[in-house]
């Protein structure tokens, strides 16, 4: 028994929630899945349930959350929160799992709407409790209104960066210092681009300014080293960089601490295209592997779209305008949009997207994996935290013959367990491709496989009895 | 165009993969053409499973010997591939299942399965994670399991260090007989050997079929699952009286779901797919069995692809009409038996009687043109 819908839209952020509303809005019954218990995705995550922020703590994000919470409240859009999709057939069957079971949606349409998750580039001592990603911190501040607590030093790079310190240093928290890969040229340097959208290049000069404002020092051109401290994060070692990421001879810096946070861009969250066998294309500055789409988000398989950051990294804003586009699409696939009015809506949208494109690649620039930073990964550092594989285990398999980073997981483990390759993938397969001196498209990314998200599989059987299980007939004797 | 080798051997699975790597211990120069990469398909991504309870009654005697063979890998592949000797269990819930596993045990004993009938609750001392609903278990102290996705690297390293020609990453698009013997094309090469072994699973079929001989292999799609790492739940390998489940953990932590629930694929596009309802259903089985189960996590499901014959026997033997030329595959659970079957095979390729006999596929051709008769008839 599943649920039918004109179209599923997976995941409710930003590019999802505005692909629902406009698809809905033409007339179309849409199906919004979303594992968390409220629209908004991980920029305009909304607080837990139950939580209230204090409204002088509100900020530009937290607005345009409840905006959207609200137009979807209001729209036709049929929203099923807390509920993970673990997997996608053509045709299109949607398997979710929600708090009372297992449930199937079918549609002939899907817009995948997954974003992106963090990446971080290892270094000694970054598996230890206490060193948080840039993203994680958000969480914590944007759904608990929690500080990363104690003494704080922030790193890596990108605009996360600063909005995360300045984020702790307006709520009261003890950041001790801000380490970022890029130097101000870089910054400089992505201006041309930044200044072509101004509300949001002056909301990230207020994070440097609030910075500043509190005599917290902003390394430029300096990465974290090492993070030491026997059972968990106790000193953090600083030192400088190159313009393209690689440490250089030079003073190192050491802190006491009691968290690191810290993250290094973000990777397109590409799944559901992958499971699907979309095509798919290696593109650095948009975070790695990214569905090949046409300007409305179509990829490869017929009926099935990729939008907003799973589709390359550009941000919220034109991840918004790109769920217009998509959700007017789909709705124009189904014959309920006249070809004239449908065109019309395209050259307006199409023009709101190019105004964002140059801001968009500028950030992309600023957010990008720097290969020289993982060329420098020690040999005995860990790389693939859940099976504990390390660089020169890496290196090891690339020698022993593993071609692409599919044969690398079965010689290594590496990407083998419960991140399913999220935090290690993008720095293996930079780290194989180096190894065996190919262009980084030659090794390939991880084969889409389900579940999407690991999965309890008590959520997954449900309550069942023996003769409930359609057992199929006896293997030949 | 390549110099000519003595053997080619197409498709790097355990099947074609031991028959290089004996072939070339025993003198022979040979190459070895993959698709993929080595091990990387069925006998990459399959359940490891190595249990008599799951054979065919009449693979019993070569699966004996096959499991010694993965016990001792170590000797003569030379690298680890994670072999775990333990207990098997096969389970009866209902009283179905009870008549069919007491029939199917009874065979498996007469061929020489050392299997027992033991009642839930001795099989709950056996398998402290059992559930409460045995009725009747075969216990076998012959069972145990390996870590497939280890097979490839160890099989890679020991055909390199035998001298092995490795062409991974090669789809071979036609086969041909010839006065020099055979040649087998790729994309981009020609390959020339005296002998061939076609070793390739389910694509045993179409590639025959270069040759005019038509050679019917159903293809079984086996979706397995994965949890991640959890403490023990379990210390042997379970499955039922029907085969539809096999479960073990590993060293490290993880459980393996199997049992040849369906997915969806096909060979031309060599793709397969999971079938949601199916993974549910086999998990369930596997969460009746080992309740503990309930709490671990699904990190992956997967599909393989596996050949079978239309006598769901092995084609294991010279292909008729064309000399020295050999097929070797659609072993059912070819993983657990198909590097006895190939060492046998090479035994024939060298010129010296098998300790056991092969598989002649004569039996299937015949059948074959009958059943093309009869369809040109209706």
């Amino acid at each position: 028994m599943s649920r039918a819908f004109d179209l599923i839209v997976i995941g409710a952020g930003p590019a999802g929630g505005a692909a629902a509303l406009a698809a809905a809005r033409h007339g179309l019954s849409v199906g919004l899945i979303d594992e968390a218990a409220a629209a908004g995705g991980q920029i305009y995550r909304a607080p837990a349930p139950g939580m209230v922020m204090l409204s002088g703590k509100r900020d530009d994000d937290a607005n345009a959350g409840d905006e959207l919470r609200a137009a979807l409240a209001a729209s036709r859009v049929q929203a099923f929160y807390s509920h993970r999709v673990w997997t996608v057939a053509r045709g299109f069957q949607v398997d979710a799992a929600g708090e009372d079971g297992h449930h199937s949606f079918c549609a002939p349409r899907v817009i995948a709407a997954n974003g992106g998750h963090e990446r971080l580039v290892p270094f000694p001592g970054w598996t230890l409790p206490g060193v948080i990603g840039l993203a994680a911190a958000t969480i914590l501040m944007k759904s608990q209104g929690m500080m990363p607590g104690g003494r704080v030093v922030v790193a890596g790079c990108g605009p996360l960066l600063m909005a995360v310190a300045a984020k702790i240093v307006s709520g009261g928290g003890d950041l001790v210092a801000v380490v970022d890969l890029a130097g101000p040229s870089d910054w400089i340097s992505a201006l041309p681009g930044l200044v072509r959208r101004c509300g949001l290049l002056r909301r990230g000069l207020g994070w440097i300014l609030a910075i500043g404002k509190a005599r917290v020092p902003i390394y430029f051109r300096h990465g974290v080293r090492a993070a030491e401290g026997s059972d968990r994060v106790a000193r953090v070692v600083i030192g400088p960089v190159d313009r393209a990421g690689a440490p250089v001879v030079g003073s190192e810096k050491v802190f006491d601490v009691d968290m690191l946070v810290i993250g290094h861009g973000l990777v397109a969250s590409s799944e559901v295209p992958r499971l699907l066998r979309a095509g798919m294309t290696y593109d650095r500055l948009l975070g790695g592997w990214v569905p090949d789409v046409d300007p409305c988000g179509r990829t490869s398989v017929e009926g099935l779209f990729a939008i907003g950051d799973g589709a390359g990294i550009r941000g919220a804003e034109p991840a918004a305008i790109a769920g217009a586009i998509a959700g007017l699409a789909a709705a124009r696939d189904a014959g309920r949009i006249e070809a004239g009015a449908f065109d019309t809506s395209m050259t307006v949208f199409g023009r709101k997207r190019r105004s964002y494109h140059a801001f968009a690649s500028a950030i992309g620039g600023l957010m990008a994996l720097r290969p020289a930073q993982v060329a420098a990964i020690a040999p005995d550092t860990v790389v693939c935290r859940c099976e504990d594989v390390t660089r020169a285990s890496i290196d090891a398999a690339a020698r022993d013959g593993a071609a692409d980073v599919n044969q690398l997981k079965h010689f290594t483990r590496c990407g083998m367990g419960p991140c399913q390759g999220r935090m290690c993938g993008d720095v293996a397969a930079e780290l194989l491709a180096r190894a065996r001196s190919v262009p980084r498209q030659s090794v390939g990314y991880w084969t889409g496989r389900p579940p999407l998200r690991p999965l309890p599989l008590q959520d997954l059987v449900g309550t069942f009895s023996y003769s409930d299980i359609p057992i199929p007939s006896p293997a030949p004797l | 165009m390549s110099e000519p080798f003595d053997l080619i051997v197409v498709g790097g699975g355990v099947h074609g993969a031991t028959v290089a790597l004996f072939a070339a211990r025993g003198g022979l120069r040979v190459a070895l053409i993959e698709r993929d990469q080595i091990c990387r398909g069925a006998s990459g991504v399959n359940a490891g499973t190595l249990t008599m309870q799951m054979t065919r009654v009449a693979l019993i005697p070569y699966a004996l010997q096959a499991h010694a063979m993965w016990a001792s890998a170590q000797n003569w592949l030379g690298h680890d591939v994670g072999v775990v000797v333990c207990d098997g269990l096969s389970l009866a819930f209902t009283e179905a299942e009870e008549e069919l596993l007491t029939f199917r045990a009874g065979k498996r004993r007469d061929a020489g399965a050392p299997i027992s009938l033991v009642s839930g609750k001795r099989a709950q001392e056996i398998e402290p994670g059992l559930c409460d609903d045995v009725r009747v278990a075969g216990w076998c102290r012959v069972d145990g399991f390996a870590n497939a996705y280890l097979t490839g690297l160890a099989y890679r390293r020991a055909l390199v260090s035998a001298g092995v020609v490795l062409h991974e990453q090669q789809v071979v698009i036609g086969i041909d007989s010839g006065a020099m013997g055979y040649r087998v094309l790729t994309k981009n090469r020609v390959f020339i050997a005296r002998r061939l072994v076609v070793a390739s699973g389910v694509w045993i079929e179409p590639m025959l079929a270069w040759l005019g001989v038509h050679l019917p292999i159903k293809v079984l799609i086996n979706q397995l699952s994965v949890t991640e790492r959890i403490a023990p739940v379990m210390r042997t390998q379970v499955g039922i009286a029907s085969g539809l489940l096999s479960l073990k953990q590993y060293s490290h932590g993880t459980v393996v779901i199997g049992g040849g629930w369906q997915g969806k694929g096909d060979r031309t596009s060599g793709q397969g797919d999971i079938v949601a309802g199916n993974v549910v259903g086999n998990i369930r089985l596997a969460c009746h069995a080992i309740p503990a189960l309930r709490r671990a996590r699904l990190t992956r499901s997967w599909t393989g692809f596996e050949a079978e014959t239309a006598d769901a026997l092995p084609a294991a033997g010279a292909i008729p009409g064309f000399p020295d030329a050999y097929v070797c595959g659609s072993v059912h659970s070819g993983y657990t038996s198909g590097p006895y079957i190939a060492k046998l095979l090479v035994e024939r390729i060298l010129g010296r009687e098998p300790e056991m006999p092969l598989f002649p596929i004569d039996r299937l051709l015949a059948s074959a043109a009958e059943t093309k008769r009869k369809e040109s008839a209706t």
